[in-house]
């Protein structure tokens, strides 16, 4: 490991963390856009440009309220809440393959930060610990609707990990490797996993809806029922952690179903086009973002066109339904992969 | 050698977390020390380049069963009120048999032989390859045999939670 390489993967890990906030930045005010769009009507028009500058105004108005600890709460995990929230959000694009390399001066520079081995697995851990951040904040407010708001939180995503970690199961079975990389570079031309693993991928995409707490799954901090849910007690930037933490995590959602699903950095027929492998692996990460971008767009089609279940549903749609689809999955899979073998035996 | 400070500097967070487990007062509080705890001993299992197993462990001990662990006593309430009271005669004898359990650790392990590898140690033997091939091929029945373990356990759960039917 030279220095130059050190140095390198240290400016890849800061522009993957500039170019993660500034997208969680500016999908609060898409999200704005979108709804408004949705409910025909204008959003946010008044600061900037059609209101482009909004993100920056609602920062500068975060930072500027008077922050509000409770008394009665428990005070140093009260900050340590959001800091976990956001810290876990932005621990996994380290992952994540942006690319696949550029050449300059005969050296090869992967635009992927760590090829681990176990990627997948390292995504669901991080997912898995995610949960603490809103646990530990929620019960550090004192405060009744927070602690229902955490609660709700906590057993939503332990039960839609099971379905969602069932139905990568399906997909390393057909990939045959745990490697987010490889997962990505198997899907070169139309080779997508969503065309091997549709209902798979089905699965994941509702159980990635109720991971970030989006709606229709927002149970943890709906607002008739429970004021704000898990943030209630907060204000300030500790509240801008847990909203910016949100925004964080359904960007990286978005990322995750397009590697794993829609082939990542891959296009087909780009090969016919573009030659130079520099200009190439650039191409793979504007296509990378612009279905990152859809992805987004996506959550927030369906937030502002669903309306949210109640909990009993969630619950039976996610040890009911997910769980036992997933688990045919799986076998229907694995039936497909032994089809020799199994026709061998009829035939015989 | 970096990893072997590494090696001490995560024994010596574990230990200290363990102990921040036992000293809380606060029940909370020994739980998140012992999600750090967890994450001391998968750093360890990094150090050995068994990556899989240190993951699962953060996956299964960190992300769920002290989640759920969390979940309980943080709907319990604990706190000063209802903590039972002890009297000092349960706490006398209590530090009688820890102090019991301690002179036979300690006298054990000084009775111990060190034990040599007969086998040179493998530093691959952790890779998730590896881990498949033994527990699919050489340990394919034991393996197998545990899974209906767990099932028969995750079936006498459901019995005991559902409601009866009258």
């Amino acid at each position: 490991m030279t220095l130059g390489y050190f140095i390198y993967k240290i400016i890849l890990v800061v522009v993957v963390f500039a170019i993660t906030m500034v997208i969680a930045m500016y999908s609060t005010y898409a999200e704005r856009k979108v709804a408004g769009f949705l409910q025909d009507r204008l959003g946010p028009n008044r600061a900037g440009w059609f209101g482009i500058l909004q993100p920056v105004a609602d920062a500068v108005k975060l930072f500027m309220k008077e922050e509000t600890i409770p008394s009665v709460s428990n005070k140093t995990l009260f900050i340590v809440g959001p800091a976990l929230s956001l810290l876990t959000a932005c621990m996994t694009g380290v992952v994540i393959p942006w690319g696949t390399s550029l050449s300059f001066f005969g050296e090869n520079y992967s635009l992927q930060i760590a090829d681990v081995n176990i990627g997948i697995l390292y995504i669901f851990g991080v997912v898995s610990i995610g949960l603490y951040g809103i646990m530990i904040g929620g019960w550090a407010s004192n405060n009744k609707y927070s602690l229902l708001g955490a609660i709700r939180a906590s057993s939503q995503m332990i039960s839609y990990e099971v379905a969602m970690g069932l139905a990568i199961i399906a997909l390393i079975m057909t990939t045959g490797t745990l490697s987010v990389g490889e997962i990505a570079a198997q899907q070169h031309g139309w080779h997508w996993n969503i065309l091997i693993q549709p209902l798979g991928a089905l699965i994941f995409i509702v159980c990635a809806f109720a991971e970030t707490n989006r709606a229709p799954f927002d149970l943890p901090e709906c607002e008739q029922e429970l004021v704000g849910g898990y943030h209630t007690e907060y204000s300030s930037m500790k509240m801008g952690f847990y909203l910016f933490a949100e925004y964080i995590n359904m960007f990286i959602s978005a990322t995750v179903i397009s590697t794993f699903y829609f082939g990542g950095y891959n296009m087909p027929f780009i090969g016919r086009f573009v030659t130079d492998p520099n200009l190439l692996a650039l191409c793979g990460v504007a296509f990378l973002f612009a279905k990152i971008f859809f992805g987004i767009f996506f959550f927030m089609w369906v937030r502002w066109t669903l309306p949210r279940f109640r909990y009993d549903q969630l619950m039976n749609l996610g040890w009911k339904v997910l769980i036992p689809l997933s688990i045919l999955n799986i076998v229907l899979t694995g039936a497909w992969m032994m089809r020799h073998e199994i026709l061998n035996v009829f035939i015989k | 050698m970096i990893t072997t400070y590494l090696f001490y500097f995560l024994s010596f967070l574990a230990i200290m977390f363990a102990l921040m487990v036992v000293i809380s007062k606060n029940p909370v509080h020994s739980v998140l020390y012992l999600v750090l705890t967890f994450f001391t001993i998968a750093g360890h299992y990094v150090l050995l380049n068994a990556q899989f197993l240190a993951v699962v462990h953060i996956i299964v001990y960190a992300g769920a069963i002290m989640v759920l662990f969390l979940f309980v006593i943080m709907l319990m309430n604990l706190n000063k009120e209802t903590e039972p009271h002890k009297t000092p005669w349960l706490k006398f004898s209590a530090a009688i048999a820890a102090g019991l359990m301690l002179i036979v650790l300690v006298g054990s392990l000084k009775g111990a032989e060190t034990i040599i590898a007969t086998n040179p140690f493998n530093g691959n033997i952790g890779l998730i390859e590896n881990l498949g091939q033994c527990l699919f091929k050489d340990f394919l029945l034991p393996f197998e045999v545990s899974s209906i373990l767990l099932l028969v356990a995750m079936v006498g759960a459901v019995m005991l939670g559902k409601k009866s039917i009258k």
